[in-house]
């Protein structure tokens, strides 16, 4: 393979994307503009059968009352919240920062005296023992911090008995994530996947330029020089490395400067390009499957749909805010494995060899290559590269 | 006995139920400046891209520069320069810019593609224009620089297919005046062509081609002497009774 042909053919799509008018609108203004538009104004909230899984670290000395029992019973009946019991807050945390629940419970050792002084002296809140119950939530999910507290809460407030609205309860709820920190706003969440969402458009960039060479006899012109196809695939590889490279850093200037700011070091930084770099091996590849597909770049650009919409619905921030069944079939496309790990490195704290990061980084990795060497198969198969 | 840096036997290609070339067999001398003519839709460029290893012919062999299409398209693709029947060029790539990407496509040293990107543009009346997009090229202009990539790596065998096509009668004299030197630097040139005058202008032999067949193979003056006609126009009404543009 000669670095000089490779080298050369990455320049010329380089000169390309910046020179066309309409390539540099679609890979590098239309994501920021979209993500400005999308970021200052989405804010809805949608699911009609939410189900939450919240882990419970349970510390009660219950006596003779078990009052956690109770508590943990209430929870399970309200058919919202899934309960896991860990025998130790680090465990719980740890699950947390992987996803794997959106909440962990600590019940305090005096859960169980508090209840029993209260159902000794229901109207003589003097001689309660209050007892402080604290949530950690997960930052990762906007749904998870605004729904979850409420049940909690009103759980809490229900064992108090059936007058408990009008009566006080030596029972309190301390969100301990958001007591820390500033309580994230929508855009801190839809943020992740912002990242996802920049690099989805060059499948239909990929596609266009691929069947426009076909059209214009680019293709057969470079095909009579010695370029061989791995030289060309892998210019055009390269190049679109390159492009979702600075389109991440385009996002994420433009959200950091629109307030997420996530407290992070610089290798979780460096490995969230390195993720979006991974995947947009997927959308070359599904740009090459698109142009083996279509006959024409007008018919690229509509096929290209195909493919951006599941992406983009499935598996970026405009997928976090649909409903839970959206969010089960978004595990079929790549960006959601993206979205999904940028989310646990940036919202939930966890480190890149955390387990959850490295399997869906494994996940991305494979899939995408997979993809790319199906649209290169594809496409060399119908149109000689 | 000069070498022959083009031969082919027998060659066919059938797309489907059409046979696009029918059994052509001809030999193109090192050095000769050979005219495939015939009218649109005859076969040239098939065959054109046979001889490049862009098709893959149905039957028969073709061999180019002494190596076999099929088996050495490598080796073929270092000796040719094609300048195809379409104006290949990127738009938004500056003349300089198009230029430099195909010489390095053919792994030029930087400092020989700089000299003869110079020279090229020099001979094709290019040079003011070569730091202006290609999108603003006028249609001549876009011709002559489609001849230039082809010709950029100083190759020893040229295809031309249809280089005058559509051109300016000014626009086509430089491209005349260029084959010309270039046939001074002793390259195998197979040019195809329906303008028939182009083809007594420059050629030193011609093979006509209808329907994908070969019907007469000899120089210019050679067939007009042999059907006792005027000029080459005539040469292929005497053969197949129909005009050659009637079917452009």
């Amino acid at each position: 393979m000669k670095f000089q042909r490779v080298l050369a053919l990455t320049k010329k799509e380089m000169k390309k994307t910046v020179r066309e008018p309409a390539v540099l609108f679609m890979i590098f203004l239309f994501p920021i503009v979209f993500v400005f538009a999308f970021g200052a104004s989405f804010g809805s909230v949608g699911d009609s059968q939410p189900s939450y899984s919240i882990g419970v670290v349970n510390l009660d000395q219950a006596g003779s009352v078990n009052a956690s029992q109770i508590l943990l019973n209430a929870l399970t009946d309200t058919n919202i919240l899934t309960v896991q019991t860990y025998v130790d807050n680090q465990t719980a945390q740890n699950d947390l920062s992987q996803g794997n629940v959106q909440g962990v419970m600590i019940i305090p050792a005096d859960f169980s005296p508090s209840f029993a002084s209260y159902q000794a002296a229901p109207n003589n809140p003097d001689m309660w023992t209050n007892a402080t119950v604290s949530l950690y939530l997960d930052k990762g999910s906007l749904v998870a911090t605004q729904a979850v507290p409420p049940i909690i809460q009103q759980v809490l407030s229900a064992l108090a008995g059936p007058n408990q609205q009008a009566v006080a309860s030596p029972f309190s709820l301390e969100t301990a994530s958001l007591v820390e920190v500033n309580a994230p706003s929508i855009f801190d969440f839809m943020a992740p996947g912002m990242f996802t969402f920049a690099s989805i458009f060059l499948i239909m960039i990929v596609a266009q330029s691929f069947t426009e060479d076909r059209e214009n006899g680019m293709m057969k012109r470079i095909r009579i020089t010695p370029t061989t196809p791995t030289e060309f695939m892998t210019s055009q590889v390269l190049s679109y490395m390159v492009i979702a490279l600075v389109q991440a850093i385009l996002v994420f200037v433009m959200v950091y400067f629109m307030g997420f700011q996530p407290e992070v070091g610089i290798p979780v930084y460096a490995f969230a390009f390195v993720l979006v770099l991974l995947f947009s091996l997927s959308n070359v590849g599904f740009g090459l499957i698109t142009a083996t597909i279509a006959k024409s770049s007008g018919a690229a650009t509509g096929l290209s749909f195909l493919f951006v919409l599941p992406q983009m619905f499935l598996g970026t921030f405009v997928g976090s805010s649909l409903s839970s069944a959206t969010q089960v079939a978004g595990k079929i496309v790549p960006s959601y494995y993206v979205t999904d790990a940028l989310t646990s490195l940036f919202l939930r704290g966890a480190d890149i060899t955390s387990p959850a990061v490295l399997l869906d980084t494994a996940v991305v990795s494979v899939s995408c290559i997979a993809i790319l060497a199906v649209g290169i198969i594809l496409y060399g198969k119908y149109y000689k590269i | 006995m000069t070498e022959s840096d083009i031969v082919t036997e027998n060659l066919v290609k059938k797309f489907e139920d059409v046979t696009a070339v029918d059994g052509i067999s001809l030999q193109v001398k090192k050095g000769e400046l050979f005219g495939l003519l015939g009218p649109n839709g005859a076969g040239k460029t098939t065959a054109i891209n046979i001889l490049c290893g862009l098709t893959k012919p149905t039957s028969g062999a073709a061999k180019v520069g002494g190596y076999d299409v099929q088996r050495a398209t490598g080796k073929v693709k270092e000796l040719i320069g094609v300048c195809p029947q379409e104006t290949a060029i990127y738009p938004y790539l500056t003349g300089a810019e198009n230029i430099e990407l195909f010489g390095n496509l053919h792994a030029m040293n930087k400092e020989t593609l700089r000299k003869r990107r110079d020279i090229l543009l020099e001979n094709m009346g290019l040079t003011g224009d070569a730091k202006r997009r290609t999108a603003k090229y006028s249609g001549g202009m876009k011709r002559r620089l489609s001849l230039i990539l082809a010709l950029i790596h100083d190759p020893q065998i040229a295809f031309l297919d249809e280089p005058t096509v559509a051109l300016d009668p000014q626009s086509r004299r430089a491209v005349w005046d260029f084959i010309k030197e270039l046939k001074k630097e002793s390259k195998t040139i197979i040019l195809t062509t329906h303008y028939m005058e182009e083809a007594e202008e420059l050629c030193d032999r011609v093979g006509i081609i209808d329907h994908g067949k070969l019907i007469a193979l000899a120089s210019p003056e050679a067939l007009i002497l042999k059907h006792k006609v005027e000029n080459l126009e005539e040469v292929f009404i005497a053969l197949t009774g129909r005009k050659i543009r009637e079917e452009v």
